[in-house]
C-alpha cells in the first residue's frame, strides 16, 4: 500500500462522508474596524481530532480561537459545536476551555486553587472537587507542588498547571493559544509529546494555534495552513508536506525548490514542464495543469539526489555547480547553481560515513530526482 | 565548553575592575541613603522631639508659653533640673476631659466613611481608566491630576460656593423644581465627606489605577472560560488582584483625612469636632502650647499604626511579586 508520507493513519474522519461533523465554522468572517481579520473561512473539525491552526502572526487564527472560547463574536457567519450554534453563547457557558498564551495562572492562588477554579464554579461538590484535582495533578505529575502560587514554579511546571486547569472541567473542547510558545526547545520537544498522549488518555478535541510548523507537524491530525484571515490548506502533515495545494504553503511549510514554466505537454497522468531558459522537467501526477498553463513544479530538498556525474535512468537531471555546502552531521545542504542561476536545495542524509562520491565548492554538479518526486501547482 | 570558558573570562574581567571602584560605589550608595535620612532627622524627628518636650511642660503666661523653656546656661546639673520638671499632666489631662477623646473618635469614623466613600467613588473610575484605550489613558490620567494645578484652599473655598443655601446646587435644585427649600448641605458632616472625598479622589484613584492597568486582562478571560460571569469574575480575581492598590489608595486617603484641619473648619462649621480643629483652637485661640502638643504627639501615634499596617502590607505585596 502507498501513501503520502510515512505514516499510515487510521483515525481519519474527514475522508468519511458519513462522518458527523464536531465544530463547523461556516463562512466566518471577524473584522476588527477596517482589518479583516479572518475573512469568509469555513472548516470543519472532528471528534477526538487533534487540530492545528498554522500561520505567521496576524494571519487569524487566534481569533478564530478566540471566536470559539467566546471572547469574540463573529462578524458574520456561524460557529457550530456538536451541531449547536454557539453565537449569543457567552465565554462562561461554552463547553469548551481554553489554555492561554500566558497561561493566564491566578497569581493569588495556589496550584490546588487554581486547578480547582472551574470545578467549583460549576458546584461540583466538595469532594468531587478533591478527587478531581488529585487526579489532574497526578496527570501533570505536579503533586509535591499543589500547595504552591504560580510564581514559585518553573516555566515548565506552569505551562503544566495550566494544561490541568484547562483540561479539569473536561471541555468537549480543548483550545491551546501557542501552549509551548514561552518554553526551551528541549522542554517543547518533550511536552509536545506528552500533550499528544494527554489527548489520546483523555479522548478530547484539542485545537491548537500555533505559529512553530514543527510543532504542528509533530502533534497535530489535521493543520490548517492560514494566511491573511484565509485557510490556505487544511490537510493532514504529510499531505501538507508531499501534496501542498499552493505555492504559498510549499514555501511556508518546510523548504522547498521552486522552478517556475509552462506547461509544454500534457497527458492524461503526465506533463512536461519547460523551465524559462529551457530546461524540460517530466513529472508524473500532474493533477490539474492544463497545457500552456503557468505553473511552479514544487520539489523538497531530500527528494534530489547530488552527484558529479551525470546519473542514468532518471528522467530529469540538471547541471550545475556547486556553490554553498553546509555539513549538519546527519546530513549534508548543497545549494547548486544552474546555467539559468537559480538555486538548488539539495539535501542528502549522511546515512553512510565514508563518501564514495565527494563534492566540493565550484564542482560541477547533476541534481536528479524521480517524476514523482514533486507536484505541480497552479496556484 | 565555549560558554564556559567566556563566563570565565567575563568573571575575571569582572574581578580585575572591582577593586577601584567597589570603594567609590560603596560610598557613592551611602550617600545616596545619608541625603534623605538626614532630611528626616533634621525636619522631621528634631522638629517632634521639639514638640514632645513640650507636651510634657506646663503652659504660662509667658514668652515662650510654656515651662520650662530649655536654657543651657546652668550646665549639667541645670538641664537635669529642667527634665525634672516635665511630666505626664497634659496627657492625663486629655484622657479625662470627652471633648478629646470624642474629637479623636470622630475623626477617625469621619476618616473611615470619607475613605469608603472615596473607594466607592474612585474604583469604577480606575477601572474604567485601566481598561480605556491605551491611547486615551495618559489623557485621563492628566484629567485626575489637573485639580492639584489650583491651590487646594481655593477648591474647598469653591465648594461653600457651591453648598451654602443661596449657593449653586440649592440654585440649580430649586430652579429644577426638584426641591421646594434649600438644603443645608454647608456646616454638616455631609458637607465634610463631600469635600474629603473630593479632595482626596487622586490619591485614591492613582494607586488603583496601577494595580489595576497592571493587571493581565487574559486572567479575568480565564476566569470567564472556566464558568465565571463577568460580575463573579471581577469579585474572585480583578478585585483580589488590584487589593494592594486599595489598600494603598484607603491610607492615603486615610491617615490624612484623621488630622484634616482645613475641611472641617470650612465647611464643617462650628458643631463638627475633629481633633485637626481641636489641635488648632487649642495652639490659637487658648494659647496652650503644651496641650496642643500633646493632642499632635498623640494623633500621631493614632496613625503611625495605619501606617505600619500599609507598609506591612506593601512588603508582603513586594514579597508576593517576585
Amino acid at each position: 500500500m502507498k501513501s503520502l508520507g510515512s505514516i499510515r493513519r487510521d483515525f481519519a474522519p474527514w475522508n468519511d462522508p458519513n462522518a458527523k461533523p464536531y465544530i463547523q465554522f461556516e463562512n466566518v468572517t471577524k473584522r476588527f474596524g477596517d482589518f479583516v481579520a479572518v475573512n469568509n473561512l469555513s472548516l470543519t473539525i472532528y471528534e477526538r481530532e487533534f487540530f492545528a491552526l498554522l500561520g505567521a502572526s496576524g494571519c487569524g487564527k487566534s481569533t478564530l480561537l478566540r471566536m470559539l472560547a467566546g471572547f469574540e463574536q463573529p462578524t458574520s457567519g456561524r460557529i457550530l459545536l456538536d451541531g449547536e450554534n454557539l453565537a449569543g453563547t457567552p465565554p462562561y457557558r461554552r463547553p469548551v476551555n481554553m489554555m492561554f498564551q500566558s497561561y493566564a495562572l491566578f497569581p493569588h492562588m495556589t496550584v490546588e486553587k487554581n486547578i480547582a477554579f472551574g470545578l467549583k464554579q460549576e458546584g461540583m461538590p466538595r469532594a468531587d472537587v478533591e478527587k478531581r484535582v488529585a487526579e489532574m495533578l497526578k496527570l501533570v505529575k505536579l503533586e509535591p507542588f499543589a500547595k504552591r502560587k504560580p510564581h514559585q514554579l518553573s516555566g515548565g511546571q506552569r505551562q503544566r498547571v495550566a494544561l490541568a486547569r484547562s483540561v479539569a472541567k473536561r471541555p468537549k473542547v480543548l483550545l491551546l493559544d501557542e501552549p509551548l510558545g514561552a518554553l526551551d526547545k528541549k522542554l517543547r520537544e518533550e511536552t509536545q509529546f506528552e500533550l499528544m498522549d494527554l489527548q489520546q488518555e483523555l479522548g478530547l478535541t484539542f485545537v491548537v494555534v500555533t505559529h512553530d510548523q514543527e510543532e504542528a507537524m509533530t502533534m497535530a491530525d489535521r493543520i490548517a495552513i492560514m494566511d491573511k484571515g484565509e485557510v490556505m490548506q487544511v490537510a493532514t502533515p504529510a499531505e501538507v508536506y508531499e501534496a501542498p495545494a499552493s505555492r504559498f504553503v510549499a514555501n511556508f511549510v518546510g523548504n522547498v525548490n521552486m522552478f517556475e514554466g509552462k506547461v509544454a505537454e500534457r497527458t492524461e497522468k503526465n506533463a512536461t514542464i519547460t523551465g524559462a531558459t529551457g530546461a524540460q522537467i517530466l513529472v508524473e501526477n500532474a493533477g490539474d495543469a492544463s497545457a500552456g498553463a503557468n505553473v511552479a513544479f514544487a520539489i523538497r530538498p531530500e527528494k534530489i539526489r547530488i552527484s558529479s556525474a551525470k546519473p542514468d535512468g532518471l528522467a530529469n537531471a540538471l547541471e550545475g555547480e556547486v556553490y554553498d555546502i553546509a555539513y549538519l552531521g546527519d546530513m549534508t545542504v548543497y545549494h547548486v547553481k544552474l546555467s539559468d542561476g537559480q538555486i538548488v536545495r539539495a539535501q542528502s542524509m549522511n546515512a553512510a560515513r565514508i563518501s564514495d562520491d565527494p563534492l566540493t565548492w565550484n564542482d560541477r554538479a547533476w541534481v536528479s530526482f524521480r517524476p514523482d518526486a514533486g507536484v505541480v501547482l497552479t496556484r | 565548553m565555549a560558554g564556559a570558558t567566556l563566563s570565565a573570562t567575563t568573571a575575571n574581567g569582572a574581578a580585575t575592575a572591582q577593586p577601584a571602584t567597589q570603594l567609590a560605589n560603596s560610598f557613592v550608595s551611602k550617600l545616596v541613603i545619608i541625603v534623605p535620612y538626614a532630611f528626616l532627622v533634621i525636619f522631621f524627628l528634631v522638629p517632634f522631639f521639639i514638640v514632645f518636650k513640650i507636651s510634657l511642660s506646663q503652659t504660662v503666661i509667658a514668652m515662650p508659653p510654656y515651662t520650662p523653656a530649655f536654657n543651657f546656661g546652668g550646665g549639667l546639673s541645670g538641664i537635669i533640673d529642667q527634665l525634672k520638671q516635665l511630666n505626664f499632666d497634659n496627657y492625663i489631662f486629655l484622657t479625662e476631659d470627652p471633648l478629646y477623646i470624642n474629637a479623636y473618635f470622630t475623626s477617625v469614623i469621619v476618616a473611615g466613611i470619607s475613605t469608603l466613600l472615596t473607594l466607592l467613588v474612585g474604583y469604577p473610575i480606575a477601572y474604567g481608566m485601566s481598561r480605556a484605550p491605551a491611547t486615551l489613558r495618559p489623557t485621563l490620567l492628566m484629567l485626575v491630576i489637573l485639580p492639584f494645578w489650583t491651590s487646594f484652599l481655593i477648591r474647598v473655598y469653591a465648594w461653600i460656593g457651591i453648598l451654602k443655601p443661596e449657593g449653586l446646587l440649592n440654585q440649580l435644585l430649586l430652579s429644577t423644581g426638584i426641591i421646594s427649600e434649600p438644603l443645608i448641605i454647608l456646616n454638616t458632616y455631609t458637607a465634610i465627606f463631600i469635600g474629603i472625598v473630593y479632595s482626596y479622589l487622586p490619591f485614591m484613584i492613582l494607586p488603583l489605577y496601577s494595580a489595576l492597568e497592571k493587571m493581565d486582562y487574559s486572567l479575568v478571560e480565564a476566569a470567564q472560560d472556566l464558568g465565571c460571569p463577568p460580575i463573579t469574575a471581577f469579585w474572585k480575581i480583578t478585585f483580589p488582584m488590584s487589593l494592594p492598590g486599595v489598600l494603598a489608595g484607603c491610607l492615603l486617603v486615610f491617615i490624612p483625612a484623621v488630622g484634616e484641619f482645613v475641611i472641617p473648619d470650612l465647611l464643617g462649621g462650628s458643631q463638627t469636632l475633629m481633633i485637626g480643629r481641636t489641635l488648632w483652637n487649642e495652639f490659637n485661640n487658648n494659647r496652650d502650647w503644651p496641650v496642643s502638643s500633646a493632642v499632635a504627639v498623640l494623633l500621631l501615634l493614632v496613625l503611625i499604626v495605619p501606617i505600619v499596617i500599609f507598609q506591612h502590607a506593601q512588603a508582603r505585596a513586594q514579597e508576593q511579586g517576585r
